[in-house]
């Protein structure tokens, strides 16, 4: 029997307002600890939540851009439990009345698109950061204490709960890759991962190819990167595949994804079901945005990433235009192409040089790109490698890297070539009798002759040419 | 040494006039209510603990113990808060002291407001100035009994189900419940935040208006503020030429209303027929029979969310335990007293899943019930009257272990406080040497017209504020 998975995701996005989402203490990384607190996000006596008006707007530009419908009335709730980083006793959300709901998000892809429903966004605060000391590194069973920092707790967070419309790891990366972008672009939030301003659990069920049942699902945390989830998920539909066919059953849990091992750990179970308590929070009124709010933010969106994916698409081919648009790449690769660089030389050079070079596409110059990319075969790798790392510097300029083309011209290796094989008989012999693996040494002989100034493509065709004759 | 000032006489508008043509100076008129405090508190155990000198050149006020004061110890009457100090003001705080008026201290509280004797303070109870065997009321007692005995001369009070109203009735004074939305809550120890409201306990309803006036409005740290629709008015005149008042029969025939409450309330409502009122009878059929079930629902709900944050973590005492939750546990085993036991339990099960609907979900379709119920009655009637409390004060101890006694203290305040209005008391006679409250309840923002009514039938009654054993 074949097996289809089916996966639902709850995305978490901090918010880059400059201000808590119930208090106007600062949000921001760095600080001493408990220094970005006061009476509200510390819950003191009497201290009293009030929305911040900025978060409100960017979660429902958020929905927006998800395809959400806008609340006309939404409402704040309680989820009331202990826990030292909580310390109200409860965390304002929202529950039965979230601002956005029943949205979707489609992802253009080779066999089809994949349509994503978005079941709700809501506004949310976060909870304080807890530091472990003692014991098992970074858990709290065993610690000798625990330290709170409260300068995170009150950050605005907005909770994406998705349809589970996600059939492979490999959607969820795609799903997830293209709404980071869509939410960087909207400008809310830096949604970094590594920071923790975006946050990915993921609910996993499988069920037998073609049948349309729901299975019980368990729950993955604590996966800090898109491969990472892909990789839990794949973990752990595997992992249920097999206790379904051995004629076992899926129980509902919760693990964490150990990155190191790419292996799934169970959490402790619970004694018994979590009960929230909600009830709408007494102390703030109801979000009731008004329609012409909604149309203004409406109208204020940015194009989204899979309305250029398209676009580039027609130009391009579906996976250089995802990764352009996924990577924020595609304002650069359409200026470099208007500066006159080929479309397809552009999108490569951006995709592997530029990015492996970790240069800024917001500091490179289309125009400086375009001469490069124009120029790359006849440039030496090295001298090319060298301009493309340095093309986010202040007023770069390729003119002093397209001044060395002359050394590449096919005439000037050619003797150091020659000389390099009569040097070396026994390894021509070699190759001759098939040992082709000999090419790169030839090559790098002849490099090494240059001082690297060779263009390395044309050498190896010299070589080559030299030896077959 | 200025002018003999007699503390138990004396009314804020009158030292406020003393202070102003400065015939006595702030620090005197401070000092006499500081004697005062010493001759009687020991007594009447009304001040939690005392300003050794506060700041303010007006007329001396002293606040709840819920009321958050900056510097100030405030404990809500709990062991939980012991040797808390708030590092802000409440924003009524606030406006008091920007208005001038001196904190001369703090008041004692039922813990958390919860309760209507005072008895549940954790630092023991307050009582009667009437009656010192006698409760004071509650839960603000404290603020209620210091005004009646003269060691201050107006209070702010907390009213959740009745704590400003039924000490006020208790104690033979003046309490207003303001319109729910109209007073800030920020600083605030919350009991149950749909229904906190803070008020004024004075002597005359000329110096409730007045303290209401300069606590009122918007306040931009508690989104459920709004501004006042119209300024507050002193009243004046006599005159209640217009007026219509309602009766409610069920508020007035409830079972258990004494028969001296009801004969003291009944000839206030002939005085203002008198002052030429139209009075009426109407119905709220559900107030008495639904209001204390929905009461007890939510508030205690709220509660049980509200006093969550209570866990040693960050303030207040701790008791430490082998982990956090042992800890929590212990904590608010040792800090917490029973009746808010009581009701953290009782809430917690009226928000479990499974019965929030049958509970608190019910209780606030009933909540809206009785908004709509009190709609109708004023849109014949511009206030309703019925006895504040159905009893007059009870004996220290008498319903303490009895809960349900307890809470039918508050069956005739309880109504209009889930509907947000505002309610005012004023003592109206003694029944059995006791003071008898009567209540004025208003529409939403209808201050202005309780002031009115209420300042014209406290001079018709004449009634004297100074109990009888000190006159």
């Amino acid at each position: 029997m074949s097996w289809e998975p089916v996966v639902g995701l709850e995305i978490h996005v901090h918010l880059k307002t400059k201000t808590k989402m119930f208090c106007r203490c600062p949000v921001g990384f760095g600080a001493a600890p408990n220094t970005q607190t006061c009476p509200v996000c510390l819950a003191f006596p009497g201290a009293l939540p009030v929305a911040n008006r900025v978060a409100v707007e960017w979660t429902i530009q958020l929905g927006l851009a998800l395809g959400c419908e806008i609340a006309e009335h939404a409402v704040f709730s309680r989820k009331n439990y202990f826990y030292y980083d909580n310390p109200k006793g409860y965390q304002i959300s929202q529950y039965d009345l979230p601002l956005c709901t029943n949205g979707n998000v489609l992802v253009p892809g080779s066999d089809g698109d994949l349509e994503v429903g978005i079941v709700r966004a809501h506004l949310e605060e976060d909870a304080a950061k807890t530091v472990h000391v003692g014991g098992r590194a970074g858990r709290s069973q065993g610690a000798d204490y625990s330290l709170v920092d409260f300068n995170r707790g009150g950050t605005p967070l907005v909770e994406i709960v998705t349809a589970p419309d996600i059939h492979s790891p490999d959607d969820a990366k795609r799903f997830l890759q293209l709404l980071r972008q869509a939410i960087v672009e909207l400008g809310v939030s830096d949604a970094e991962m590594e920071k923790g301003t975006l946050r990915v659990d993921a609910n996993v069920s499988v069920r037998p190819a073609g049948s349309d049942e729901l299975r019980t699902r368990t729950e993955i945390k604590n996966m800090n990167s898109f491969n990472f989830i892909a990789r839990g998920i794949e973990a752990e539909v595997e992992r249920q595949i097999a206790v379904w066919e051995s004629g076992g059953t899926v129980e509902p849990q919760t693990f964490d994804f150990e990155a190191s091992s790419g292996t799934l750990t169970p959490r402790r179970a619970k004694e018994e079901a979590d009960d929230y308590r909600y009830f709408p929070e007494p102390d703030l009124v109801p979000l009731e945005p008004a329609r012409e709010l909604v149309e203004r933010l409406r109208a204020a969106l940015p194009e989204s990433p899979v309305t250029r994916i398209r676009r580039i698409e027609s130009e391009l081919d579906l996976e250089r235009a995802t990764v352009l648009v996924t990577g924020g790449l595609d304002a650069l690769w359409s200026e470099t192409v208007a500066a006159g660089a080929d479309d397809v030389a552009a999108a490569n050079v951006i995709t592997n040089n530029l990015v492996g070079a970790g240069v800024d596409p917001g500091e490179v110059s289309p125009e400086e790109l375009a001469k490069l990319v124009s120029a790359r075969k006849s440039i030496p790798r090295p001298a090319f490698d060298e301009a493309v790392a340095k093309l986010g510097d202040p007023d770069f300029s390729a003119d002093p890297y397209l001044a060395q083309e002359a050394v590449s011209d096919t005439a000037e290796p050619e003797p150091i070539v020659e000389a390099i094989l009569s040097a070396n008989a026994d390894q021509v012999d070699a190759f001759r009798n098939g040992k082709h693996g000999l090419l790169g040494f030839f090559v790098g002989q002849v490099m090494k002759e240059t001082q690297g100034k060779a263009n390395p493509r044309i050498v190896s065709e010299l070589v080559r040419e030299k030896l077959s004759g | 040494m200025g002018a003999v000032v007699d503390t138990l006489r004396l009314t804020a508008e009158e030292a406020k006039a003393l202070l102003e043509r400065g015939e006595l100076s702030g620090a005197e008129l401070r000092e006499a209510y500081f004697e005062a405090i010493a001759e009687r508190d020991g007594e009447l155990h009304c001040f939690l603990r005392t300003v050794a000198e506060p700041d303010g050149e007006g007329v001396p006020i002293a606040l709840k113990d819920v009321i958050s004061t900056k510097g100030v110890e405030t404990t809500a009457g709990s062991k939980i808060l012991a040797g808390y100090v708030p590092p802000f003001d409440s924003t009524v705080a606030a406006r008091v002291k920007a208005a001038g008026l001196p904190l001369l201290g703090k008041t004692n509280t039922d813990e958390f407001a919860m309760g209507s004797s005072t008895e549940n303070s954790a630092w023991g109870p307050s009582r009667n100035p009437w009656d010192p065997n006698r409760v004071p009321g509650g839960s603000g007692g404290g603020s209620s009994a210091a005004v009646t005995a003269g060691m201050t001369p107006w209070a702010l009070g907390s009213d959740t189900g009745g704590s400003i109203k039924q000490p006020s009735a208790l104690c033979g004074n003046v309490g207003l419940r303001p319109t729910y939305g109209t007073v800030s809550r920020y600083g605030v120890v919350a009991f149950a935040s749909s229904l906190d409201q803070v008020g004024p306990v004075a002597k005359t309803v000329r110096d409730a208006a007045l303290l209401y006036s300069i606590i009122a409005g918007r306040d931009p740290c508690d989104s459920t503020t709004v501004e006042l629709p119209e300024p507050v008015r002193l009243p004046e005149g006599d005159s209640l030429a217009g007026v219509r008042v309602g009766v409610p029969t069920e508020l007035n025939e409830a079972e258990g209303i004494e028969p001296g409450v009801k004969e003291a309330v009944e000839q206030a409502i002939a005085l203002a027929q008198g002052l030429g009122a139209e009075v009426g009878e109407c119905s709220l059929p559900r107030a008495v029979r639904y209001g204390m079930p929905c009461y007890y629902l939510i508030a205690p709900a709220e509660a049980s969310s509200n006093l969550a944050r209570y866990d040693g973590v960050r303030y207040g005492p701790r008791v430490d335990g082998s982990s956090y939750q042992e800890m929590v546990d212990r904590t608010r085993d040792e800090g917490f007293g029973d009746e808010p036991k009581r009701r953290i339990m009782l809430g917690t099960y009226a928000l479990s899943a499974g019965y929030y609907d049958a509970f608190y979900g019910q209780a606030q379709k009933v909540r809206t019930l009785l908004i709509q119920e009190h709609r109708d009655a004023f849109e014949r009637f511009d206030l309703l009257v019925c006895p504040t409390s159905p009893t007059v004060a009870f004996r220290i101890g008498e319903r303490a272990a009895d809960p349900l006694a307890m809470y039918l203290s508050d069956v005739l305040t309880i109504p209009s406080c889930l509907a947000g209005l505002p309610g005012l008391s004023i003592p109206c006679g003694l029944s059995q040497g006791l003071p008898v409250g009567l209540q004025l309840i208003g529409p939403q923002f209808g201050e202005n017209t309780l002031f009115r009514v209420g300042h014209a039938l406290e001079h018709a009654i004449g009634f004297d504020t100074v109990p009888e054993r000190w006159r």
